[in-house]
Parts: structure tokens; sequence; C-alpha cells
């Protein structure tokens, strides 16, 4: 099904400017795979070469963080609201 | 040029001190690609250290969804040096996540806190002055 997916400012050039875009998935691994089909330019940023996500980027389903559920395994319906944030650190 | 209104400043201020001994961290808000904040999110440093900060996941999320209901983009982030001048550290720079924001630096050296803004982008540091308005 179609979920939408709100980009944080870093991410949305590459989907010609939009704040949230739409993809097809049962899980969020799906999303991403069709996400990054779309906008091949995200790959590199939101996961690593092994597939997994990569650790400066934060993946939310409503107000959970996916590292505390199944990861790129969680499960998403039409109606969860996903943000895809970056970490911020420094010194 | 960044204008940045008082009350802001302060509770900036105000929200490195409560933190200390560990570096503070917050979010800062306004109107897409301007050039003013409106609003500053004072956030949790899951580091915990008084030389690293790391914005709480949590509160970012947030803070993004405060920030969106008011018409406005998280543009950029606001953090304190307990030690040394307010300017970014290599290691600011190195993990600067977006080089379209604002990076506001509060510094406890000095019995007054000071505040600093810049941009970080492709390695660079260019310094933004800060206009403190009412």
């Amino acid at each position: 099904m179609a979920v939408e997916i709100r980009l944080p400012t870093i991410l949305r050039p590459h989907a010609g400017g939009e704040t949230t875009v739409a993809a097809e998935g049962a899980t969020v691994g799906e999303l991403f795979a069709d996400l990054t089909s779309q906008f091949p330019g995200m790959k590199g940023q939101l996961l690593n070469a092994d597939g997994s996500l990569h650790r400066f980027v934060n993946v939310y389903v409503n107000d959970e963080d996916i590292r505390y559920l199944e990861q790129l395994d969680t499960k998403v319906a039409g109606t969860d609201q996903i943000s895809i944030l970056p970490a911020v650190a420094g010194g | 040029m960044l204008e940045v209104p008082q009350r802001l400043v302060t509770e900036m201020f105000a929200h490195a001190i409560a933190g200390l001994p560990d570096e503070a961290c917050g979010l800062v808000a306004g109107p897409v690609g301007g050039t003013r904040l409106d609003v500053f999110y004072p956030c949790g440093n899951t580091a915990a250290s008084s030389t690293l900060y790391n914005v709480d996941a949590g509160d970012h999320l947030r803070a993004d969804r405060d920030a969106d209901e008011r018409g406005m983009e998280i543009v950029g982030v606001v953090h304190s040096h307990t030690h040394t001048e307010a300017y970014p550290s290599a290691t600011d720079v190195e993990q600067a996540p977006d080089p379209s924001w604002h990076y506001l630096l509060v510094s406890l050296r000095e019995p007054t806190p000071s505040l600093r803004s810049y941009r970080i982008a492709e390695g660079q540091i260019t310094e933004t002055a800060v206009s403190v308005t009412d």
C-alpha cells in the first residue's frame, strides 16, 4: 500500500524539493526500496552497502524509533506517519 | 545576517546553563529559507558529555512536527561549549548534518554566555552575523 514519508530537508532536493513523498511497501525496508528506486540519489544517504540503515539516519513510524521495533522489517500501515530525520551531533 | 529574538537568546542561554556540566543542545525553527528564528526547542543531549552532544531523536521528532504545524521548518541546531569559545569544533564540522542549516554556538567560557552563528557546508565554516531583535 502507499504510505507517506516525511523527508528531512537534506533529502528533499533528491525528490524535486518535495517535503513528503509516497512509497509502496508493507515494511520500512520495502518502503525504502521503493523510495530509492524512485529517487536513486537518496540510497547512499539512507542505507549502508549491506542494505542496513545508515547510523546517522533515524526513522520513526508514528512515535516509535524503528531501532526499537523491528528495524527495516518494521511493518507499516497506510495510516502510519513515517518520518526520516538525520542524526544531529557534534562536539 | 540571522535575526534572533531576545527571548530566544535567553532561552538558549538558560538551557545551556541548566545542562552543565554537559553540553546542551536544541533545534531552532523559522520560516522556510528565512533569515529569522522564531522558535527554540530545547532537546536532550544523549551523549551526556561535557565535550560531545547528540540531539535526542524523539525530541527532534517532536520539534519537527511542531514546526511543521506552525508552518515553519527546523532551520538549525544550537549547542553549547562549556569551556571553549563559540566556534565550531572539528567534530562539529565533520558531523554537520545539513548544509542548509544554521549552526549556533553558545559559549559558557566567560561569566556572561555568548552566542555566535555559522554556516557549515562542504567542510567550510562561514560566520553569520547575529542580530538580536525585540
